[in-house]
């Protein structure tokens, strides 16, 4: 009696310590990207804005109806109508073909500028976050004092040092976007380098440097991606600010900013001019909004099973 | 059996405002090849803090401030913690396994990654050969369809899965010695006991020898060949397994091993519980830090210095006066 007992206590033993367990099903985690990209229709609306925004800027020149930069005085603030779909401004450009150029111009900006604000924001922050000490105090100091200016008051006084042109615009708006990439880095390096992975990381031998990129970075990067994205819109409205003003893209070149700039003084009799590249403005930068949620729940692994 | 790994006199201490606390006191032990310790304590007692001591993963305001871990004829507390040399001794000869399962894997990385990764990083292994290593890993470590299982993330895996994963990055490049911190104590029982078994077998695969630092003396009683029970930073008692449960001589120990149930006792035992609860490490004066709550206690105990480990033959060591 007691044997069987023992036999049955020292099977079910072994049947337990051999740890059979069973695989669930896996699922592919590029199917569930798309699922949850592509499922949501304002993501899609964001999407779709984008791919027609790089191919009307790469194929500018076949699209646009009329050269963007030659005026004719002849046909100066003409309504809009069957040859020039928004009319002509002041100096008998056409608005369309201007618009369709400054989408160019709006991207070159837009990405150029957050590819270098976010690459050294986001390695100083990761600096900062992870050696801590003087490191933090002299790196996060001086974005404290860039932050101290308002960014676009920042980006202005920039921009009007060195003079106008895209390539002054880029540099200037890098620099004032750098505090706050670096910013938002230092804090989730604070926070991430602080789990038991990057203990357990270290334990197994690893370098800082492999450390900072290889682990902390990844898991900073559905943040990052929604900052990109947000700041990719808020660079595009900065652009155009610093256009409006004047002291960015030069005339002949065609950006919304300026094109904004140099309608408004027809806002009552052509008003079109003013509001074509504003309504540009404006779905493009809610366009960027939107991929950018949908990327970071698309991408965020923590969000598997959830979504 | 030669030893392995020689810990001498370590003393680590952490400078906090109210005052410094010497997480672990004036500690000695020692590993064999191939050979299996328990080090077992209360919550706070410098288990962790012992062991991330040999592997100098102690960050500020701890700082190491005494002793010798000596390791393959060389002492590992002369290098810098992020040397080159201390680097490839984490995970190349000492590897360690953390409490909790889940959060110890990279939640952004698959398994495969996390695997390969210390393949390449210690042994210079080719990607493919890497991955190749991997799988036969995760296979030794009883996961199922580890091929595929490889592209997986964390969160596909269950926490006793999660950690069989780690058994299996901690033994991936082949360490002399696996600490085991704590490795069961978030999981359930019967998967506590799966593990044990698995690190125990792996262990004895690789020709390793393993450290479980643990509070519950239930854990080690069946693997561990020798333990050290350890109390506020000191270890109070040192022995086989077999010594320390039948001839417990600390009161700690005592104290310990009464408040567990037990199958070979008489029946209507009651279990007794240790009164009181652990003391607060900050300034602790040099006499019998369990003296407070100890049973046995003489004069001399709260009076006079903690008496240092007497042997009493055996190979079992007992740091409290001779009554």
């Amino acid at each position: 009696m007691t044997d069987t007992i023992t036999d049955t206590m020292k099977k079910t033993e072994n049947k337990i310590l051999s740890g059979e367990s069973e695989a669930p099903p896996v699922v592919s985690e590029w199917r569930r990207f798309r699922r949850v990209f592509f499922q949501r229709k304002l993501v899609m609306f964001g999407l779709i804005v984008f791919v027609i925004l790089i191919f009307t800027a790469v194929f500018a020149p076949l699209l646009a109806p009329h050269d963007p930069y030659r005026g004719d005085l002849a046909n100066s603030l003409v309504p809009p109508n069957s040859d020039f779909l928004l009319g002509t401004d002041i100096q008998g450009r056409d608005t369309l073909s201007r618009l369709i150029y400054g989408t160019r111009t709006a991207l070159l900006v837009g990405f150029v500028t957050v590819a270098i604000a976010a690459t050294i924001g986001n390695v100083l922050g990761l600096m900062a976050g992870f050696f801590g000490k003087a490191v933090a105090m002299i790196i996060m100091r001086i974005m404290d004092t860039v932050m101290c200016f308002p960014f676009l008051i920042f980006a202005l006084v920039l921009a009007a040092v060195l003079g106008g042109g895209i390539q002054n615009v880029i540099i200037a708006l890098s620099i004032s976007l750098i505090p706050g990439f670096a910013r938002v880095m230092n804090g989730l390096t604070l926070s991430i380098k602080e789990n038991d992975y990057i203990l357990a990381e270290r334990s197994m031998g690893a370098s800082n440097f492999r450390i900072m990129f290889k682990h902390i970075l990844p898991n900073a990067m559905p943040t990052m991606i929604v900052l990109i994205t947000l700041q990719l819109g808020t660079l595009i409205l900065a652009e155009a600010a610093l256009s409006f003003l004047g002291i960015g893209i030069q005339p002949p070149g065609a950006a919304w900013g300026s094109m904004i700039n140099d309608g408004y003084r027809f806002l009552l009799t052509n008003p079109i001019l003013s509001f074509a590249p504003g309504l540009a403005i404006m779905i493009v930068v809610f366009a960027f909004n939107m991929i950018g949620d949908g990327l970071r729940d698309a991408l965020d692994p923590r969000l598997r099973g959830l979504l | 059996m030669s030893v392995l790994l020689d810990v001498k006199n370590l003393t680590t201490q952490f400078n906090t405002e109210a005052g410094i606390v010497k997480a672990v006191n004036d500690v000695s032990f020692q590993l064999n090849e191939q050979e299996i310790i328990g080090l077992v304590g209360e919550s706070g007692c410098g288990k962790s803090v012992s062991q991330l001591s040999v592997m100098q993963l102690i960050s500020a305001p701890g700082k190491i401030t005494n002793g010798e871990v000596n390791f393959e004829g060389r002492n590992l507390l002369d290098y810098e913690s992020n040397s080159d040399e201390m680097r490839a001794i984490r995970g190349g000869k000492i590897a360690m396994i953390f409490q909790e399962p889940m959060t110890s894997l990279n939640p952004t990385l698959t398994i495969g990654r996390q695997l390969t990764e210390m393949l390449e990083l210690h042994l210079n292994m080719t990607k493919e050969a890497a991955r190749e290593r991997a799988v036969e890993l995760l296979k030794q470590v009883g996961i199922s369809g580890a091929e595929s299982r490889l592209d997986d993330y964390p969160h596909n895996f269950s926490g006793g899965m999660r950690q069989r994963v780690m058994i299996a990055i901690g033994l991936s490049c082949n360490p002399r010695i696996l600490i085991a911190d704590e490795p069961t104590t978030a999981l359930d029982v019967t998967t506590q006991a799966q593990l044990l078994e698995l690190m125990k077998d792996m262990v004895s695969k690789y020709n390793a020898s393993l450290v479980i630092v643990t509070h519950n003396l239930g854990v080690v009683a069946r693997y561990a060949h020798r333990i050290y029970i350890m109390y506020a930073g000191n270890i109070v008692e040192s022995g086989t397994t077999e010594e320390i449960f039948a001839n417990p001589q600390h009161p700690y120990t005592k104290g310990l091993l009464k408040c567990i149930p037990r199958l070979d006792e008489e029946k209507g035992r009651k279990l007794v519980p240790i009164e009181g609860l652990p003391p607060n490490l900050i300034n602790m004066k040099s006499s019998c830090a369990f003296a407070p709550r100890c049973s046995e206690r003489l004069e001399r105990c709260l009076t006079e210095a903690a008496p240092p480990l007497r042997d009493i033959g055996n190979g079992h060591y007992v740091g409290c006066f001779e009554k």
